[in-house]
């Protein structure tokens, strides 16, 4: 492995490149065909609505991927990463019909130095002006 | 309750197989919009010491619906298609990143099932192994089954 940040040069604090990121429907129809999740509130805008939703959602399994990128495109090596988590999504990322599509900010900042040349970074993302996901952090292995 | 709490504990068997691709981590990264040449390029990925091409950490998320999705379609299981089920939490640790040729199986446990108020929720435990017996990751899932709780419970 060959991540291109190195463990001694970082600390407790230290914040890496936050990120915007662009969620459409088609990124949803996409993300939907590549793992096979096709559950409604995903692509359906009626059903969304029907089950109390403002309207159709990103997966969370979409979103915290999209949200780990910043961690993997920041070391270099995706292979580097140990581990990802989040504790709950707080709140769906709401995707409209429109060429717009939905914004997600993304931010890391590390909270912990480990064994190993392990790092924890938390991660912080937002849509809509509120936090997606509580809890959210990601380990991986500096050079 | 709707949901049958008797899961807790329950383990489904191994899985088929999954064979690991190529194309199908290129497919898989291009949808997530992550073009990473570590996961499109096998040159590139030598470059970082794989000896071909690696699968995007969240690859692994994926087998849980492409093995069927148990226990969501169990009938025994309660789930019923409304109201629908959102994600609430997710963990996965990597042994080492998914690659292609891999021969992937999954097992996966039922660890709790709780009441929250007029939801209920329950967490599994996806271990994904090569057939040789490999460790390779480890996915937890937390669902949440909205509304589906008796009025009083939890």
């Amino acid at each position: 492995m060959a991540a291109r940040v190195r463990y001694d040069e970082v600390g407790v604090g230290t914040e890496i490149p936050s990120r915007e990121f662009t969620v459409k429907r088609v990124d949803l129809l996409r993300f939907c065909g590549a793992c096979s999740d096709y559950t409604m509130t995903h692509w359906n805008e009626r059903v969304a609505k029907a089950v109390g939703l403002p309207d159709v959602i990103a997966h969370g399994t979409f979103t915290i991927a999209e949200a780990v990128r910043v961690v993997t495109d920041w070391v270099g090596d995706p292979g580097a990463l140990v581990e990802y988590s989040v504790r709950r999504f707080s709140h769906p990322v709401v995707v409209p019909d429109d060429d717009e599509g939905a914004r997600l900010d993304v931010r890391g900042r590390i909270e912990k130095k480990l064994d190993d040349n392990q790092v924890v970074v938390r991660l912080s993302a937002s849509s809509g002006g509120r936090e997606v996901m509580s809890g959210a952090r990601a380990v991986v292995r500096l050079a | 309750m709707a949901l049958n709490h008797d899961f807790v504990g329950r383990t489904h068997k191994p899985t088929e197989i999954y064979e690991v691709s190529r194309e199908k981590i290129r497919d898989y990264a291009l949808a997530t919009g992550d073009t990473h040449p570590a996961y499109l390029d096998p040159e590139a990925a030598k470059e970082l010491g794989y000896p071909d091409v690696i699968a995007p950490p969240s690859f692994a998320v994926m087998l849980f619906f492409r093995f069927g999705g148990w226990p969501l379609y169990d009938p025994e299981f309660g789930k019923k298609k409304e109201p629908v089920c959102v994600h609430r939490a997710q963990r996965t640790t990597h042994r080492r990143p998914i690659q292609p040729g891999d021969r992937l199986v999954q097992t996966t446990t039922v660890d709790d099932m709780r009441v929250l108020g007029e939801h209920e929720q329950w967490t599994m435990t996806h271990t994904i192994d090569t057939v040789d017996g490999e460790h390779v990751c480890t996915v937890v899932n937390t669902i949440l089954s909205r509304g589906t709780a008796a009025p009083g419970e939890g």
